[in-house]
């Protein structure tokens, strides 16, 4: 249950950047988990829902957006997706494959309030 | 309003870890993270690499369980710098723990310290500490079929050492079924069969291990 860690490593950045912008609440965040990672989706939702209120991400919605693993092959140089197992080469059968993605634990985005006035023309 | 971050999440962990490694590639001191489940052998693996390794290279260790220092104190007996880093509930080491830890020893005085990670087979693979190399540790006890239930970890090893090997005729583990299992996941790891309390295998575990110390000290020109 690392998940917990995660989260408020989550909920710091993206308070962070929220208070620099003077954002008044966080309605979105965005994050990129790869499939390799030991990482379980109910689990960052439960330490998200416990870690959250008091904050400016009280209430927010976390979107998690899955990486599948992705490995370029040393020989041939072809790139191909894979799961777990199994790591290898279409073209040559070769395991010797260097990890492109499939690790990532990333924030990508947040979305944010701003104070009445401050945000016209400014929503994306 | 929609602002883009792209930011790693474990952007402290990561950045500690990143100081470390330039710490440690500053003193020529090749750092192993030995992960495994808890009883599998892992202080029992350190005293038998200690043992064969300890006329050749100066071996500190830190120690990383969620609470007491009974590890540490084992280390100790055996005249080796030793620092017990308790986590207080968490299921792996962060970087920022080895930071402190390291403090605690005389880096400049090491050529391989070993860092005991809690024992767990999910949580210690997402952290960085900064070492050069994670090796796991799998109990014959425990059985043929781990990589399944726990593939990242096997995964991400650079070497496997299936320790209590001496009791493989108790046991069912199909050692085929596993090496097959293990090649799916990491088709070149090596793995070394040991029992570390009989001071069987530990030769050749050590001579990889070694090899991995000079390597590390030539490349930093220690």
């Amino acid at each position: 249950m690392h998940e917990m860690g995660i989260v408020s490593g989550i909920l710091t950045a993206s308070v962070e950047s929220a208070a620099r912008e003077n954002a008044t609440r966080i309605n979105e965040i965005r994050i990129r988990v790869g499939e390799l990672t030991e990482i379980v989706d109910d689990a960052l939702h439960f330490a998200f829902e416990a870690l959250s209120p008091g904050t400016l991400a009280e209430g927010a919605t976390l979107v998690v957006e899955r990486v599948p693993g992705r490995s370029r092959c040393v020989e041939c140089g072809t790139t191909f997706n894979h799961g777990r197992f199994d790591v290898e080469c279409p073209s040559c059968k070769n395991y010797f494959c260097e990890l492109v993605e499939g690790r990532e634990l990333e924030i990508e985005s947040i979305d944010i309030d701003l104070p009445d006035g401050a945000e016209a023309g400014e929503r994306s | 309003m929609k602002v883009d971050l792209s930011k790693p999440i474990l952007d402290r962990n990561e950045r500690f870890a990143a100081e470390n490694r330039a710490l440690f590639d500053e003193h020529g001191v090749f750092v192993l993270d030995l992960l495994a489940s808890p009883g599998a052998g892992k202080t029992s693996t350190i005293l038998a690499t200690i043992a064969a390794l300890r006329d050749r290279y100066r071996i500190a260790v830190i120690e990383g369980d969620i609470a007491s220092d009974v590890d540490a104190q084992k280390i100790k007996a055996h005249g080796v710098p030793a620092v017990q880093i308790n986590t207080g509930g968490a299921c792996h080491l962060e970087s920022d723990m080895i930071r402190r830890a390291v403090d605690a020893l005389e880096i400049a005085e090491i050529d391989l310290l070993i860092i005991e990670n809690v024992g767990n087979l999910v949580c210690p693979t997402d952290f960085d500490l900064g070492e050069h190399a994670k090796v796991m540790i799998l109990s014959v006890p425990e059985g043929h079929d781990k990589p399944y239930k726990y593939p990242n970890i096997f995964a991400r090893a650079e070497a496997v050492i299936l320790n209590k090997y001496d009791t493989m005729p108790v046991f069912d583990f199909d050692e085929n079924e596993f090496r097959e299992v293990l090649r799916r996941l990491n088709a070149t790891v090596p793995v070394f069969p040991m029992a570390a309390t009989k001071d069987q295998g530990v030769a050749e575990w050590a001579e990889w291990l070694a090899a991995r110390v000079e390597s590390q000290r030539a490349r930093t020109g220690a």
